[in-house]
């Protein structure tokens, strides 16, 4: 009748299911269909999703949008790095190369920009501190994403994808501030330029 | 000369050649597993960053070995000798291509020495995944490519030794589930060997300067490979624990179909589960990502869950057969946990399915990828899935292989009897350690999350100290059931007595585990006795209770991790 399964099935084994193996196909079933059915209805309904605009991109051509984006927004220089204060709303890029992230972002609080990931030379990841929040960044790919800063802060950029030796030492950095106080801060209207 | 021998054990006549190409693939399998452990101790005392023992180079470059002989060579040669097992031993056949078998054994030899070579010597310090365009040696692509052409020449040989098996007539009826999941993982190897070759050939030529590679359609193609990898080793390590739930206990197959099937949905909607690991890439699409991962990786999923009830009803059915039929557990607490290959099987499942199932289903939706991609989560899912769950599997079986394959006793079988409960205790505290370290967003991959010399300063919780010391105290337990797997079988298999003809208890009582002597899988009930209805539970109530509590952690899990997401900065 029953065998363990070393044994070869004699004749015909497609037979009815056990009532508890109905029971449980069922139920496991039910809960894979929920599964599928999260993702669409957290892109309809959630704040978080990893779609933005997605392009192939020269890796020197990014890198020459990036500089054109510091001197443009340049407000000062943070350890070495260009501190850049783009307009709120604008694109913003930041550049991942070994083993550095440029520059660092001032962004604002619950501002949506459109923040551009790329890749000078190999695969680097965005992981944002301390916020749990990744991405792969891949040369030759641009990624847009559409983001809101929800608190101020400071924040920092690991590299968490393997880039070379110096991998631990790709560090990169974001600051956002409350808007109010930052009005204060910012350049006359017309002076955005910063430190052009 | 006669080239089979009639196994006294199990009655079957097994073919000699099958006999020295498990064994070989078995040792290579051993050496490998050995190089991984002793790299894995120096990873795990570099991560763990009040220890901090290599140097960067050579963290980089030792992890990179680690990855590549536990995931690659540890692990497929293993596989290599489970399709040998299971084709020609289980069928009582000869093995189709003996000599093409030793050809495959040699290249894949070749492929591995040339890649420990490449890597040992600083010429790859590209880690396991070697993403373009971070370059290595050609020869460290070129060995990987040997190593998978032999494991083809394998797969091949086992199919041909299921024809040669059919026509020859060495059974009757229909294959027996634990070849037809091994089928199965051949299946799978196929497609993941072809992933493979598609990949590292132009990767080569790359790295020879002749062809150019795209970064992106790297990553897609590699993961082709990468994950469908893990799949061989889910359908195999699936397959061990119908066959170890045979040997150890007697455990029924409760319905060939719902089994079968649920190795049919792994072949046909695998492939797309490797999907998961570009979710937050640039080059793929939301709809693209949610198809891919999501609507056929579940039905992949559905093949786990379905295993997951099938195996444990398999062997409360199988006792309670055998009349151990007290209320809803007894067949669980009268159950032989003293025998290596039964602990070993249910550690495997538990630890599988409740750590490494879990966080893989959760960690592979679209959206909740976002907080777990890159982090210590990662390696904290697959260290539950790949080691506690198909290691341990495998680490259990060979307690039956070295008896029935080498014919040897098991030595120092007193350890043996601890090794899956040390193993498996240790890697689940360092695995849910790690998971948890990664929720804290600290990376994998990294040589030392302290960022000293970088110019932005990044310092975690105080909790990740803790979780780190956790890990370590966890791997380090681990590493000691590691090094008592390997003392006892290379005692067993180089310097253990032989078994002899002896089938007694009285003659192999505390050298072989003792599924040998009391033989469940030979000694079923003639009739089918009456079983009892638990209500509404059915006549399989124990697992009926295991799986629910198994759904409850699932969904706890599934949605705290919504809830972890939604406080993340609006991203789109």
């Amino acid at each position: 009748m029953y065998q363990t399964g070393m044994t070869p099935p004699q004749g015909v084994w497609w037979k009815p299911a056990h009532k508890s193996e109905k029971v449980w196909a069922t139920v496991a079933f039910v809960w894979c269909m929920v599964l599928f059915a999260m993702m669409p209805v957290w892109h309809l309904r959630g704040g978080q999703n990893p779609s933005g605009i997605r392009a192939k991109v020269d890796p020197t051509a990014f890198q020459a949008r990036v500089q054109e984006f510091i001197r443009d927004y340049q407000v000062g220089t943070d350890n070495g790095f260009p501190v850049v204060a783009p307009p709120p709303g604008s694109d913003v890029y930041m550049i991942g190369q070994m083993w550095a992230w440029l520059p660092v972002l001032q962004l604002e609080k619950d501002v949506e920009y459109t923040l551009h990931l790329s890749s000078l030379d190999v695969n680097h990841g965005f992981n944002l501190y301390p916020f749990n929040v990744n991405f792969q960044v891949v040369p030759g790919y641009d990624y847009g994403l559409r983001i809101v800063p929800t608190e101020a802060g400071e924040y920092g950029v690991v590299c968490n994808e393997f880039c070379g030796v110096g991998h631990h030492l790709m560090v990169g950095k974001v600051i956002v501030t409350d808007s109010e106080t930052n009005v204060a801060s910012r350049p006359a209207a017309g002076a955005e330029g910063g430190a052009r | 000369m006669n080239p089979f021998r009639r196994c006294p054990t199990t009655g079957l006549d097994v073919h000699k050649d099958a006999d020295a190409l498990i064994k070989a693939n078995a040792v290579a399998a051993t050496v490998a597993l050995l190089i991984g452990g002793v790299t894995a101790v120096l990873v795990l005392l570099t991560r763990w960053q009040a220890v901090h023992l290599l140097s960067d180079v050579w963290f980089y470059r030792i992890l990179t070995v680690h990855g590549m002989n536990m995931l690659i060579f540890f692990i497929l040669f293993f596989e290599m000798a489970v399709l040998y097992f299971a084709s020609a031993v289980l069928l009582n056949s000869r093995v189709a291509a003996p000599k093409t078998g030793w050809v495959a054994f040699a290249l894949m030899l070749a492929g591995a020495a040339m890649v420990e070579w490449a890597m040992f010597t600083g010429r790859a310090d590209v880690l396991f995944t070697s993403y373009v365009p971070l370059k290595a040696h050609w020869s460290f692509y070129l060995g990987v490519i040997l190593f998978a052409v032999g494991a083809i020449f394998v797969t091949t040989i086992f199919f041909a030794t299921l024809v040669v098996a059919k026509r020859e007539k060495t059974y009757s009826g229909s294959v027996p589930l634990v070849t037809f999941g091994a089928m199965t993982a051949a299946i799978i190897a196929a497609i993941t060997l072809l992933h493979g070759a598609a990949i590292y050939i132009p990767t080569f030529l790359w790295s020879l300067g002749i062809m150019e590679v795209d970064p992106q359609v790297y990553r897609l193609v590699w993961w082709g490979l990468g994950h469908s990898s893990q799949q061989i080793n889910v359908a195999a390590m699936v397959a061990i624990w119908y066959l170890l739930g045979g040997l150890t206990v007697g455990a029924v197959v409760v319905n060939e179909k719902i089994s079968r099937t649920a190795f049919v949905l792994y072949i046909l909607f695998i492939s797309m589960a490797s999907a998961h690991h570009l979710l937050v890439d640039p080059g793929f699409g939301p709809s693209w990502k949610i198809v891919n991962t999501s609507y056929f990786m579940y039905m992949a999923v559905l093949a786990s869950m379905l295993h997951g009830f099938t195996v444990p009803a398999g062997v409360e059915l199988g006792m309670r057969l055998r009349g151990f039929t007290q209320g809803l557990f007894g067949w669980l607490r009268r159950a032989p946990w003293h025998d290596p290959g039964f602990s070993a099987l249910c550690l495997s499942v538990v630890v599988f399915g409740f750590v490494g199932g879990i966080t893989g289903v959760t960690f592979g939706t679209e959206q909740i990828n976002i907080i777990a991609h890159n982090t210590l989560r990662i390696p904290g899912h697959f260290h539950a899935t790949v080691v506690s769950g198909t290691a341990m599997a495998f680490m259990g079986v060979t307690y039956y292989v070295i008896p029935l394959i080498f014919r040897k006793k098991i030595a120092f079988y007193g350890l043996a009897k601890w090794q899956p409960w040390v193993f498996s205790a240790g890697m689940l505290v360092f695995s849910m350690a790690m998971t948890f370290a990664g929720t804290f967003g600290v990376p994998r991959r990294h040589w030392d999350v302290t960022f000293s010399g970088a110019p932005f300063g990044v310092e975690y919780s105080a909790a990740v100290d803790l979780l780190f010391a956790v890990m370590a105290a966890g791997g380090l337990v681990a590493a000691v059931g590691g090094a008592m797997y390997i003392v006892v079988t290379v005692s067993s298999v180089f310097f253990g007595k032989p078994l002899g003809d002896e089938t007694t208890e009285s003659a192999l009582a505390g050298a072989v585990p003792p599924g040998l002597y009391t033989r469940p899988f030979t000694e079923l009930p003639a009739r089918t006795p009456k079983l009892k209805e638990h209500g509404k539970l059915g006549t399989m109530p124990g697992t009926m209770i295991l799986v629910g509590v198994f759904l409850l952690a699932f969904v706890v899990y599934y949605f705290a991790n919504w809830k972890l997401l939604s406080a993340m900065w609006q991203i789109g």
